[in-house]
Parts: C-alpha cells; structure tokens; sequence
C-alpha cells in the first residue's frame, strides 16, 4: 500500500466491506472529503485513518470474517485505538453482549444490545433523538432500520437516546450507532466521525515529526473523548434505563 | 465530489427514502435465497444470506407443477419469520394488493410483486406506495424499472427467467437497463421529456437517473442464477445483490453451494476467491434452455 495517506492529503478510512451498506459509508464520508477504501481482506486495513462497520447483517458479515481470516486481524485494527464508526450490524459486532440470539462479538464497547430489538421493518423509521452531547445540533434525527437495541452500557458515554434508549455510544475512539447516519445527506453522526478522524491524524502527524509536544494535540478534542454533558459513566453493565 | 445516494427522489417523502430505500441498501453485497420451509431459512441464514424469501415452491417447482401459483400460506410464512433472525421476505401476485395486505398485517420484511407468480391484474401492478413494507419488483429494461419505482418500488431486480437455472435471462435485463441508463446521459432535455413519455414515467424520475447514472434505489439480479459464477457476473454487470431461487436447494449440496454463493457475492471481482469456492459444489441444478420453453411459460413476459 505504501505510502498512500500522503496522496492528496485527505484522510483514508476502510469500511469493511463484507455485506451491507458500506458503499452508502463511502459517500457519506466523500461528501465530507474522505477518500475510502472498501475492506475485505487483512491487507486492505494496512495504512488507515479510520475504520467502518457498516450496517447490513451480522450474521452474515460473522460467516464472512471467518472464512476470509478476518475476524482476528479486525479485531487487532479495531482495539489498536484507530478512530471507528459503527452502525447498526456494525455496532453488534463491536458489542460486549449481543442477544435475540446470542452471538460472537469482538466485545470491544461495553453494551448489551438485543438485535431487531425495535422490532421486523415494519416498525422501521425516522425517530427523534435525545441528545446529550452538544457535539450534535438541535434536531438530530435517527433512522432505525430493523435496529439493534441497547439494553445495557457500561464504562461509555451517551450520546444521544430514543425514548430513553441509549443509540449513539462512545467509548475513547469507538463511535457506534443504533440507526443509520450513512443515509442521510451530511448527518451530524458522520461529521462528528470525519472529526474524530482528523484529529488522531493531526495528533498521529505530530507524534511521527517527533513535535517536542505531542500530546497537546488533539487532546481538548471535542471529536475524539472529551466527556458529553450527561456522560453515563460507570463501572460495570447496568440497566440503560 | 461523490454524489450522495439519497438526494430527493422523485414521488418518495424524504422519510420513505431513509426507511423503505435504506432497507434495501442493507442487504447489498449479499445473496437473499428462497426457502420453503423453517429447515431450509435455516441452512440459508448459517450460510450467510442476508435475507430469505419465504415462498411454498421454489419456481423449477411452480413451473413442474403448473396451475396458479398464489402467495404462499401465512403459517408458513410465521414459520420462517421464528426460525431466523434475518429478513425474510415473501412474493405476492402482480396486481393483487390484497395478498401484499396479508404480507404487511404479518409484518413481513419486504414484499416481492413478483412474475413468478400468477398474475391477478393485468392493467395494474399493486400501488406500492400505500403500503409501509419496501417492495421490490421485477423488470426487464428501465422502462419497466422506472414504471415499478414510479408506482413504489424500493427495490428492482431483474427478472431473468426464474426456474431455469439459465442465467442467460438476467444477463440480458442487467445489460438492457445499464446501457439504457447510458443512453441518458447524451440526451438533452427535451429528448428527455420525450423519452419519459415513451417509458410512461415522470420527466423528474428520468432526468434523476440521466443525472445520477443509476436507478434511485437499489438494483438486484435475479432469475436463473445457479453457480457462484453466475453470481459474480451478475455482481460485475452492475448488480448490487443477489436473489438466488431454485440454484440452492434443487442442487446436490445446497449448504455448501449456499456459502459458495454468498463469498462469491462478496469477492465477485477476484477471480481466484471465485476458483476456490467453485470446487467440489456437486450437481448444480438441471438447468433448461429458454429457447425450448413454450412462449407461454416465459414468466418474464408478465406485468411490463
């Protein structure tokens, strides 16, 4: 792969791109200049800014990361404190407890999450969001689509919630949501995301030129892990309601 | 700059096409398959579909079998909805709304108006746009594409000639309606307003594909598809998934050629992902020549 980040300057992101919605990512992130590459093997995670778990099915994208040798190498590149983006299917798979049925997860976000827990298509739609972060305006919507539904956090922050649900989490570089962003055009969820990824790069840049500070940079980041106003934080899985 | 997929499109509410279009987005890059009973959506989900269509027969049968084929009973249908945690979907006859009725009060993922079936109307496709549940529709050209998504379709596929194992069908419709899509972009506006009227569509809907050199929503292959090549050529033509009927379980192996399917859907560009799960699928189905089917079992020719 080389050196490809330093092509034109925009940051590159991998969305894993086993099944799902990943090509909706990549135009979501573009609109934002993005460059993306589409992620199916172990190789195409070398070089990368940023990560996508796009939403589709899990099951699907769980047979898939077995058969191609992926599960550990995604694993690897996910808890390696690169910024990622997690939707729907995607945030299933980074969560620490999955169930209706229960299912591997790489267990990396501290949630329970029950699939289809909004229930069949039918129930599908655009639901207003209550947000406790101020990264996001006033207005922010969320469009669920057979979604996940969390049931319990742990040691995370909420960022927003539906009817008193948690559906937008973060933890440190981890950012994951129950409904679609990707959808819809220049969605706060993916700004929010695009700076994440940007500033761990300034800060990844400021570490590699050997800057006598480093650390400075990127650290009052209100993309990265600045807590929220009305950050749920504790210690182990309790009721998210 | 990328154009993004969900401007406005014409004749659906902005929430229509984050909900009902953004449904269909989900399952691309994956293989939805036709299951008959609870065993069979089984075997498909732990396969890796991303979605099932419920249905009593598999089309090789409806054509053995002959007579009306009809929506396909709701205990049924129950059945599978309890078996997997996947969609799963279900075909109504063209033009009978009261059988797609059936489908929604079921809470079924996404309706198929499908040519498989016996059709109930022959003027009228069901007005899709009433129902909350996405549908998807068949078609052969953009003509038919874009009078589907007029009428409220979420989802297209084409049509090929299900049940025959000959994916000779669905390569034709795939080529029609990119080049069909092409064609657009050289034309100027009034050629535009011309060409709507010929495909009986609004001008807004064909001067958006002109524009955005795609359909506005998802575009699948279907009909005929029966080996893991089949499937990336589909994928390569400019399919965004796959639908695979009577290809699985009227093979000699369905489990093993059901995974074959869904990687060869995933890595359909690379050919030696393609080698690999091609090798030892056993007996694919007996597949007939379209050109030996009497002109009246052609089921591509329903609902245009």
């Amino acid at each position: 792969m080389g050196d490809v980040r330093t092509e034109d300057g925009a940051p590159l992101v991998g969305v894993l791109a086993l099944q799902g919605d990943f090509d909706d990512h990549e135009q979501a992130l573009a609109a934002f200049g993005v460059r993306t590459r589409q992620v199916r093997t172990a190789d195409g995670l070398r070089g990368l800014d940023g990560l996508v778990l796009p939403g589709g099915e899990s099951t699907t994208m769980l047979k898939l990361l077995d058969v191609e040798g992926l599960w550990g190498p995604l694993g690897e590149a996910l808890a390696s404190g690169l910024p990622v983006f997690a939707t729907c299917a995607g945030m299933i798979l980074l969560a620490e407890r999955v169930e209706n049925p229960q299912q591997r997860s790489y267990g990396l976000l501290p949630i329970t999450v029950v699939r289809n827990g909004y229930g069949r298509q039918f129930h599908s739609g655009t639901f207003a969001l209550q947000l406790e972060s101020n990264e996001l305006p006033e207005g922010t919507t969320g469009t669920f689509i057979r979604a996940p539904r969390i049931t319990a956090v742990g040691d995370c922050e909420v960022l927003a919630r539906r009817d008193g649900d948690p559906v937008l989490v973060r933890k440190g570089p981890l950012l994951a949501a129950c409904f679609h962003p990707e959808l819809e055009r220049g969605h706060a969820v993916v700004a929010m995301f695009v700076t994440a990824v940007r500033r761990a790069r300034e800060a990844a840049g400021a570490i590699a030129a050997a800057v006598p500070a480093p650390r400075t940079a990127g650290a009052e980041a209100p993309g990265v892990a600045a807590p929220s106003k009305g950050v749920a934080q504790c210690a182990s899985l309790r009721p998210a309601r | 700059m990328t154009k993004h997929p969900f401007p406005q499109v014409p004749g659906f509410s902005a929430e229509e096409v984050v909900s009902k279009i953004g449904f269909c987005e989900q399952l691309k890059g994956g293989v939805i398959m036709d299951v008959i009973d609870a065993d069979q959506a089984r075997i498909a989900e732990e396969a890796g579909a991303c979605a099932v269509m419920a249905l009593e027969r598999v089309p090789a049968d409806i054509r053995k079998f002959g007579g009306v084929a009809r929506a396909s009973d709701p205990e049924m249908i129950a059945a599978i909805q309890k078996a997997v945690s996947i969609p799963v979907m279900a075909k109504v006859r063209i033009g009978h709304f009261v059988e797609a009725q059936l489908l929604e009060a079921m809470e079924v993922d996404c309706i198929d108006e499908s040519e498989v079936l016996t059709p109930a109307d022959e003027q009228f496709h069901v007005d899709k746009r009433v129902f909350k549940t996405p549908f998807v529709c068949g078609c052969r050209d953009l003509g038919e594409a874009l009078r589907r998504i007029h009428e409220g379709a979420a989802m297209i596929r084409t049509k090929g000639e299900a049940g025959t194992g000959n994916v000779v069908e669905a390569v034709r419709h795939m080529r029609a309606l990119m080049s069909q899509i092409k064609e657009l972009r050289a034309m100027d506006e009034k050629q535009l307003e011309k060409k709507a009227s010929e495909l009986r569509v609004p001008v807004e809907l064909v001067q958006w594909v002109a524009e955005a050199q795609k359909l506005p929503v998802p575009n699948f292959s279907a009909g005929g598809v029966a080996t893991p090549a089949d499937a990336a050529l589909m994928m390569q033509l400019g399919a965004e998934a796959v639908f695979v009927g009577s290809g699985i379980f009227k093979s000699g192996d369905p489990q093993k050629r059901a995974k074959a399917i869904v990687r060869a859907v995933t890595h359909f560009r690379d050919a030696k992902v393609l080698v690999e799960v091609s090798k030892g699928l056993g007996e694919p189905m007996v597949g007939i020549n379209i050109s030996e089917l009497p002109e009246d079992q052609l089921l591509a020719k329903r609902g245009i």
